[in-house]
């Protein structure tokens, strides 16, 4: 059974500054009196009391302003932070795709990334091996896979690392907003894998800001603000509070038809 | 179709608190289940830091090959020592060392150098130990050739009773020379890599909190290995400060927990006599080393991906 369980979670970072605790403040605060009252590590609340809770078959859209916390979130949901107050419960195989390139080797080939990555998540050698051929040909890098990663541009690092989640059948699959870096017709490709993939009783959490992805891809929203959830619901609640409009008014006309096929619109639009 | 519901939400929390022995152990016990992981992280590293070069990881043998054929003729005349003997002895003194600087140095700057992988994909912090470890431990193997050439072309003179301290030294001690026991040197690598990873862990998880600790680490290095009896032999000590069994033998080199590990591997692969006291140590030292470790693990495991 997949799922995400989180109670009153929050998440503080200490923030350790060398010139904040550097000898010579520490003398001249003392020389001067009462100005070095900063004696304890100042700390940024990224998350305040989180609770939710996740189960198979969710498509989640976070949204929120750039420092709202999405991220943070996402990376509470993945587990490399664990709540510094409160509780976080994962189950389920969980393969994220943040920050592009960061994470990635930049002097090693495309290949040797997949196999990494690969190991990562949970893939044996022997399991990735098998699955290399379909990843080259699903992220049509092609021979660009036997360079190195610094060669590659953006999008196509998206390319790569989509290809390696989408690849190995992840329960959680948890993209912050870079995914939109590729280009339409390959956009279209990694829908229906994704799609495919949360059917096969998977879960999805995807941090993004433009409402055409969120649409495609999702059917209820999280509306993040300041470290807290602001609103949670349907996706179409969320986003027209969130953006003071119906967000299907402004999306062009083609898309709306195309999403009149998928899944992902059918609530929306049974509530419209 | 909300994606919360009601009642799953007033659950009392059930997963344990992350400080806890058990997330601890599981931590150390999931990272070493992925070997295949940190095996190909740690081979990785050492094809990368070789990448482009002709003879590739080859220049780690090479390296050694030279430090110790030149600092083993330098210091032979200096100590008036015959070369025969102790440039093997430095040979191996040198190849422990490497690897304990490397735990010492790499392992405090094992989660910071980590830090993108720790920040992007969930795995045990054990995992980013184990490679490092791993990655000595591969330089270790390849260090371990030039100990078999030294081996062959000075096995005349270790295969018998040798002494290693200068000629003139009144009441030497006499080695025994290379024999069977040399396999203990098979315990004596594993026990020190196992001492490897408690190292890194405990000093990473050390360092990534308080960065000053890897400068420290770096500054006292360099005293460390001339302190340690590696380019001179506790023999050397004793005919020089003059006396007997006591004194500064005892002080300089059995208060150094390092020279411990070292003659645990260099007195088996030379023959060197051996004194039981040195596994002591090193056990007791491993058990104390381990249960720092844990307690790291448990307080701050879960703080490393906050700190780097």
């Amino acid at each position: 059974m997949v799922s995400i369980d989180v109670w009153n979670a929050s998440v503080d970072f200490p923030i350790f500054d060398a010139k904040s605790r550097s000898m010579k403040k520490a003398l001249l605060s003392k020389a001067g009196g009462k100005i070095g009252t900063d004696s304890k590590v100042p700390i940024i609340e990224a998350l305040r009391d989180i609770t939710l809770s996740l189960k198979e078959g969710d498509r989640v859209g976070l949204v929120g302003h750039n420092g709202a916390g999405k991220s943070t979130l996402l990376r509470l949901l993945s587990g490399i932070y664990e709540p510094t107050r409160g509780q976080a419960e994962i189950r389920g195989k969980v393969a994220p795709v943040f920050d592009l390139g960061v994470g990635m080797d930049q002097e090693i080939s495309g290949y040797e990334n997949i196999l990494i990555r690969g190991l990562f998540l949970g893939m044996s050698r022997k399991q990735m091996q098998k699955r290399v051929d379909d990843i080259a040909e699903f992220t049509e890098l092609g021979n660009y896979l036997s360079m190195p990663l610094r060669t590659y541009s953006t999008g196509m690092r998206v390319r790569l690392a989509l290809g390696v989640v989408t690849s190995i059948d992840p329960e959680i699959l948890l993209l912050d907003e870079g995914i939109g870096a590729v280009d339409a017709a390959f956009l279209d490709k990694a829908r229906d894998r994704l799609f495919d993939l949360v059917q096969r009783s998977g879960l999805l959490v995807f941090a993004s800001h433009s409402d055409d992805l969120l649409l495609e891809l999702c059917s209820s929203a999280i509306w993040m603000d300041k470290g807290e959830i602001r609103q949670q619901g349907s996706l179409r609640d969320v986003l027209t509070s969130y953006k003071g409009k119906d967000p299907f008014e402004s999306v062009s006309h083609e898309t709306l038809q195309r999403l009149g096929h998928e899944p992902a619109a059918a609530n929306s639009q049974d509530k419209a | 179709m909300q994606a919360t519901a009601e009642i799953e939400r007033n659950d009392a929390p059930a997963a344990a608190p992350s400080r806890s022995w058990t997330r601890a152990w599981a931590d150390i016990r999931n990272g070493i289940a992925q070997r295949e992981l940190w095996g190909h992280l740690g081979w990785q590293d050492i094809k990368q830091r070789y990448r482009r070069s002709v003879i590739g990881p080859l220049w780690i043998t090479l390296s050694m090959a030279i430090t110790a054929a030149g600092l083993g003729f330098l210091y032979s005349q200096l100590f008036h020592i015959p070369v025969e003997t102790f440039l093997p002895y430095l040979t191996v003194g040198f190849i422990v060392w490497g690897f304990i600087l490397g735990c010492l140095t790499e392992g405090a700057d094992t989660f910071i150098t980590n830090e993108g992988l720790i920040k992007h994909l969930p795995a045990p912090i054990t995992v980013y130990a184990l490679r490092t470890v791993w990655r000595l431990t591969l330089m270790l193997a390849h260090n371990l050739v030039v100990y078999v050439v030294v081996l062959a072309v000075f096995w005349s003179h270790l295969t018998q009773r040798y002494i290693l301290s200068p000629p003139e030294t009144p009441n030497p001690e006499w080695h025994h020379g290379l024999g069977w026991d040399a396999l203990l040197a098979i315990p004596g690598i594993a026990l020190i890599a196992l001492n490897g990873l408690w190292v890194v862990i405990l000093f990473g998880i050390i360092s990534t909190r308080y960065r000053d600790i890897p400068q420290v680490i770096s500054a006292l290095t360099q005293l460390l290995f001339f302190m340690t009896p590696i380019v001179w032999t506790t023999d050397i000590l004793r005919s020089r400060v003059g006396g007997g069994d006591g004194g500064w033998r005892e002080l300089v080199a059995e208060l150094n927990p390092l020279y411990h590990y070292i003659q645990i591997v260099r007195a088996p692969l030379l023959g060197n006599n051996m004194n039981w006291h040195n596994w002591v140590v090193v056990l007791g030292l491993t058990i104390v080393g381990w249960s720092l470790a844990f307690l790291a693990m448990r307080n701050y495991r879960a703080r490393v991906s906050y700190w780097v």
